[in-house]
Formats: C-alpha cells, sequence, structure tokens
C-alpha cells in the first residue's frame, strides 16, 4: 500500500496553484492527483514523493492535510485487465471508493490508486488473484 | 423551607404590585426635586411625577444609562447630601473612568436584607460559619456578602479573596460551611482542596457565587469538588451590589426581591417591554434606594424572567441567568443572537476544540442574511467529500435548532478568517443598519 495525501481546498480560484507551488519549491514530486469537488470545497488526493515531508511542508502553510493508505495497483497494457481487478474486488464484496490513474507508466503497466471500504482484504485478494499490489518504494522509483 | 423575611418574599403577587406601585411613586416624586438629570429627562417627555400613578406607568418613564454615572461623576446623581451617605464604592469599567455609587445607613440595611435572603435561600442561618473570599473594598461583593452574613447572626470570616493556601486552611481550621467568592475562584478552590487531599477535611454545604458569568458545567465541577450545593447570586453596584436576585434550592432561576427592585426585560433596539417570558435586555428600578437610585436603568444583559409561582414558596420572579450582553447581540431576522451561541454549536462539533469562525450578516432583497464561516481543522477533516457535507449539515441543524434561524455554512481553509493583533474578527455586519 501505499501513502496518500488529501488536502481540503475551498472552492475559490489560485488554491490548488499554492499547493502545487509548494510543493514544487521543496522539490516534492506529484505522481498521481485527483480532485473530488462540491461546489463550495473539494478534496485534493495526492500521491507524492514524500508523503511526510509533503504534509510538513502544507501544514506550515495553514493547509489541513490528512493521511491515507491507498493501493496502487500495476495494470497491464491489455484489454480487459483493469476488469480482472475490479472483478475480484466485487467477488469479494469489497466496494471501492474511488480512484484515479498515475501519470506515468511503470514498465508496460498504468498503475491505478484505489480506495476501498476495506483495504487489508483487498491488498490480500488482489494479490492471490495475481494483480501486482505495488507498495511505497515501487512508487517512488518512478 | 426557611424564609428571611417571609412576608416579602412570599407575598402575594397582587400585594407586591400595589407595594411597588406606592414605592415608585415615592421614588420618582423624590428624584423629581433631587436628581438634576433626571428631572430634566422627564421634562424632555412632558412628565410631571403626578403623571404616574403606579408599575402601569413605568413603561413611559426614561431609561437610564451607564455613561450617566460617567457624565455625572462622582456624586451627580446622588439623591442625598453626602452628610447622609455612609459609604461609597466603585468599580472601574473597561472603557477607563470608574463609576462611582453611594449608600445610605438604610441602603445598607436593605442590602444585607438582600443578602441574608439570599443566604437563608442557601439553607443557612445564625449557626453558619460564613466564609466571605470575595474581595473587600471598593468592589462590592466582599462587605455586600460581610452585611448579609452579619444580618443573619453567622459567624464571618472576611477572608477577602487570594492567597488560596491561607483559604484552605481557614476553610479546614475554622469549619467554614458557606463560601461566598467568584465561580472561577470556587474552581479553583476547589481543585487546590482536592489536590492537597482535604476533601474530608471541609464542611462546606453551600456556596453562593456570583460576580461574573457561569456556566451549568461550572456548577457540577464547583459542587462535585467542594461536595455542597452552588448557588447563584445576581447583582450590579448600579443597583444594589449582589443580592439584587438570588437563587433558592430549586436552582432554577434567580428571585428578583421585587419589593426594592422592579424589573423589566426590553427589546434593546426599540425600548420596548417585552412580553413575559421572552428574552430581551435586563432593565432594573430601584424603589427603596435613597444614596444612588435609578430608574429604569439598563443593565445591558440579557435574559428573559419568569413569572411563575417557584416550588420553594417564593413569589418574586425568577430572572435567568444573563445569555450574553446586549453590547454583544446580533439581531438577525428579528431574531436574538449571540456569537457565544454559534460558538457552543461549534464546540461541540469540534470535539473540545472550538474551531475558528466568522459570522457574516448581510441584507438581499430586505431580508437579513446569516453566513456562518468555519476554518477547516484536522479533527473534521475526513478523506471524502459525503462526510464532509455531513459535518456542514450537522453544524447547519445544530444552528438552526439553538438560533431558531436559518444559517449557511462555508468550511474554509485555515488561517483565512482575518484576525487583528491575533484575535480573529468574528462578527461582520455589511447590514449598515445605523446609516
Ligand atoms: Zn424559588
Amino acid at each position: 500500500m501505499v501513502k496518500q495525501l488529501s488536502v481540503f481546498v475551498e472552492n475559490k480560484p489560485g488554491r490548488l496553484m499554492e499547493i502545487l507551488r509548494a510543493l514544487a519549491d521543496n522539490m516534492i514530486d506529484i505522481k498521481a492527483l485527483s480532485l473530488a469537488d462540491t461546489t463550495e470545497f473539494g478534496i485534493i488526493r495526492m500521491i507524492v514523493s514524500d508523503a511526510d515531508k509533503a504534509k510538513k511542508v502544507l501544514n506550515n502553510d495553514g493547509v489541513v492535510v490528512r493521511i491515507c493508505n491507498v493501493l496502487a495497483v500495476a495494470v497491464n497494457d491489455e484489454p480487459g485487465a483493469l476488469m480482472n481487478t475490479f472483478e475480484i474486488l466485487s467477488e469479494n464484496k469489497i466496494s471501492v471508493e474511488y480512484m484515479y490513474a498515475f501519470g506515468e507508466k511503470l514498465g508496460n503497466s498504468s498503475v491505478i490508486a484505489i480506495r476501498t471500504d476495506d483495504m487489508d482484504l483487498a491488498a490480500e485478494r488482489l494479490t492471490d488473484g495475481g494483480v501486482t499490489v505495488l507498495e511505497g518504494d515501487d512508487i517512488s522509483e518512478m | 423551607m426557611s424564609y428571611f423575611q417571609k412576608e416579602f418574599e412570599c407575598m402575594p403577587r397582587e400585594k407586591i404590585r400595589e407595594l411597588q406601585s406606592e414605592r415608585l411613586v415615592w421614588q420618582v416624586k423624590r428624584m423629581y426635586e433631587r436628581v438634576e438629570l433626571f428631572r430634566h429627562r422627564m421634562d424632555e417627555l412632558g412628565l410631571t411625577p403626578d403623571d404616574i400613578k403606579g408599575v402601569d406607568d413605568l413603561p413611559r418613564l426614561p431609561f437610564s444609562y451607564k455613561q450617566d454615572l460617567r457624565d455625572y461623576y462622582p456624586y451627580g446623581l446622588f439623591a442625598e447630601p453626602l452628610k447622609n451617605i455612609v459609604r461609597t464604592h466603585a468599580s472601574s469599567g473597561t472603557t477607563g473612568k470608574q463609576i462611582v455609587v453611594g449608600y445610605t445607613k438604610n441602603d445598607l440595611d436593605m442590602w444585607a436584607d438582600c443578602m441574608a435572603r439570599q443566604i437563608y435561600a442557601a439553607g443557612g442561618d445564625e449557626n453558619d460559619i460564613v466564609q466571605v473570599s470575595y474581595g473587600y473594598g471598593l468592589f462590592t461583593g466582599g462587605l455586600g456578602a460581610h452585611g448579609g452574613a452579619e444580618k443573619i447572626g453567622a459567624t464571618v470570616i472576611p477572608m477577602s479573596s487570594g492567597n488560596t493556601q491561607r483559604q484552605i486552611n481557614t476553610m479546614v481550621d475554622f469549619g467554614s460551611t458557606i463560601l461566598c467568592c467568584t465561580p472561577s475562584y470556587a474552581m479553583y478552590l476547589g481543585e487546590a482542596v482536592n489536590e492537597a487531599g482535604l476533601r474530608d477535611k471541609i464542611k462546606l454545604k453551600a456556596g453562593i457565587f456570583g460576580a461574573e458569568p457561569w456556566t451549568e458545567d461550572m456548577r457540577r465541577a464547583i459542587e462535585d469538588s467542594l461536595g455542597l450545593k452552588a448557588y447563584d447570586v445576581y447583582g450590579l453596584s448600579e443597583i444594589m451590589g449582589p443580592g439584587v436576585s438570588y437563587e433558592c434550592q430549586c436552582q432554577n432561576g434567580m428571585h428578583v426581591n421585587e419589593d426594592m427592585f422592579i424589573a423589566e426585560i426590553i427589546d434593546p433596539d426599540t425600548g420596548e417591554v417585552l412580553p413575559e417570558g421572552e428574552q430581551g435586555e435586563l432593565v432594573f428600578t430601584t424603589i427603596t434606594k435613597e444614596g444612588f437610585p435609578v430608574i429604569r436603568y439598563r443593565t445591558r444583559d440579557i435574559c428573559s424572567l419568569n413569572y411563575e409561582q417557584c416550588e420553594c414558596g417564593r413569589t418574586f420572579v425568577r430572572m435567568n441567568k444573563p445569555s450574553g450582553r446586549t453590547d454583544d447581540m446580533l439581531i438577525i431576522r428579528g431574531v436574538n443572537v449571540f456569537p457565544s451561541q454559534i460558538e457552543e454549536v461549534l464546540l461541540k462539533i469540534g470535539e473540545g476544540i472550538t474551531p475558528n469562525y466568522q459570522i457574516i450578516i448581510d441584507r438581499e432583497n430586505n431580508t437579513d442574511t446569516l453566513d456562518v464561516n468555519v476554518e477547516m481543522t484536522e479533527s473534521l477533516f475526513a478523506d471524502d467529500v459525503k462526510s464532509i457535507e455531513r459535518i456542514e449539515n450537522r453544524i447547519t441543524s445544530d444552528l438552526r435548532s439553538i438560533l431558531g434561524l436559518g444559517a449557511k455554512v462555508h468550511l474554509v481553509n485555515p488561517k483565512t478568517i482575518a484576525r487583528s493583533e491575533g484575535k480573529a474578527k468574528r462578527v461582520i455586519d455589511n447590514r449598515n443598519l445605523h446609516d
């Protein structure tokens, strides 16, 4: 599993930019990013090269940040590969809360971040099912 | 059940009203003759003392204000020559210049009655040992409680405030049974007594606490830590001092000494008297006071009056603990709102930590709008949109049930609410109501 940064942002112009700038200024690489929003506020979810350092940097700027675990799954670039992953989860009655893709590929595979209601069970069953579940080290080398 | 002066404390309501009317007529007449400012204000309204025939005419009389005491400092509002004034008390407001009040011998006697009634209502009598840990001096607390305790023939320990170690030693050695002090000092003494392991060595059965706002939670904490029953006493030096109203064993509102003071609740904006039971500004008229009497004095405390008969048998009206000051009150769509109410809601949701917040009031199409911005905190933040929306909704519905008013709640980025000198500006009123 890998550490994900969740950041609260009010829906105001420029907020996202400020956060990205703070990370860039501190040489923190963003591997994957997604934004969930309503008209009022949003949650930015990110996987970065150093989650703990990123949290410190953002906290110093007065940004509210939480760190939680997500699954980073390598999916082969072939038809039906992603479906296989979801079939395993669904067969085990594990529901997916959200998912998003990494910007870069790992070899021939796309990398997908997935958050489920039972993370440990999901990791176990996916591994058993032959799906490559990546760890923090794999990600920082990307 | 024991009363200090049953003939007054349990007087039938219609008799109280008769007595008040008689005393009001007397007071208006003598103040008109003796207090220039009052005469001037009556003249401006085209009123003479003959127009005032009883309590029904009270709403026609002019208000008086704390500012009057500053304008006529030091003796300009006294209704007796100084030779008849036997004591003064003074308080320094937050705005600088102190205010002075004066008492005749008779005034001190009646004040002692007020506090004596309180001590009796708290179950005290001549067998008690009363430790007075209010400050003695220009402040009315110490000497006020002292006078009442002496009047009932109790044994008084005039401790004054401070020197906690000595307070506790005295409490143990002298066997104090009643403690009079501010509620915050009572909290402090409670902690100190328990830390010293002396909880079993003290004999306190009642505490009479006032002179500052306190909560029911504080009451329970004090009662637990000192093993006593805690009573709330209300007063202000412009009216008398502690004992203007006092709590009985029902602990459900403070009985106003209505043979001496007439209480009214008014709309602080219009000055209109509000219907019975409604919340508004508390106004007092002193109908027996000689040295420094006031007519319709605006206390700026917000509370309501309860005219239902109390289980204790006293017929005096009860005032609820003031919920705020008119200085902080906002009127939004005709509803009185205090920032402290909003703070209460947020405190609960923040699990003990009040998030930073700001109240913004505006007016759109002649309707007031209320927006509450709340800074996001780590404890409120969750990784999904739904939980955050749930928090917003909970704040909105809690505010609605406490204020009786719909508010738009926005969770905002931390540290985005403007602060001046480290303190956040809590209220922004964009309505320009005073132009
Ligand atoms: Zn009562």
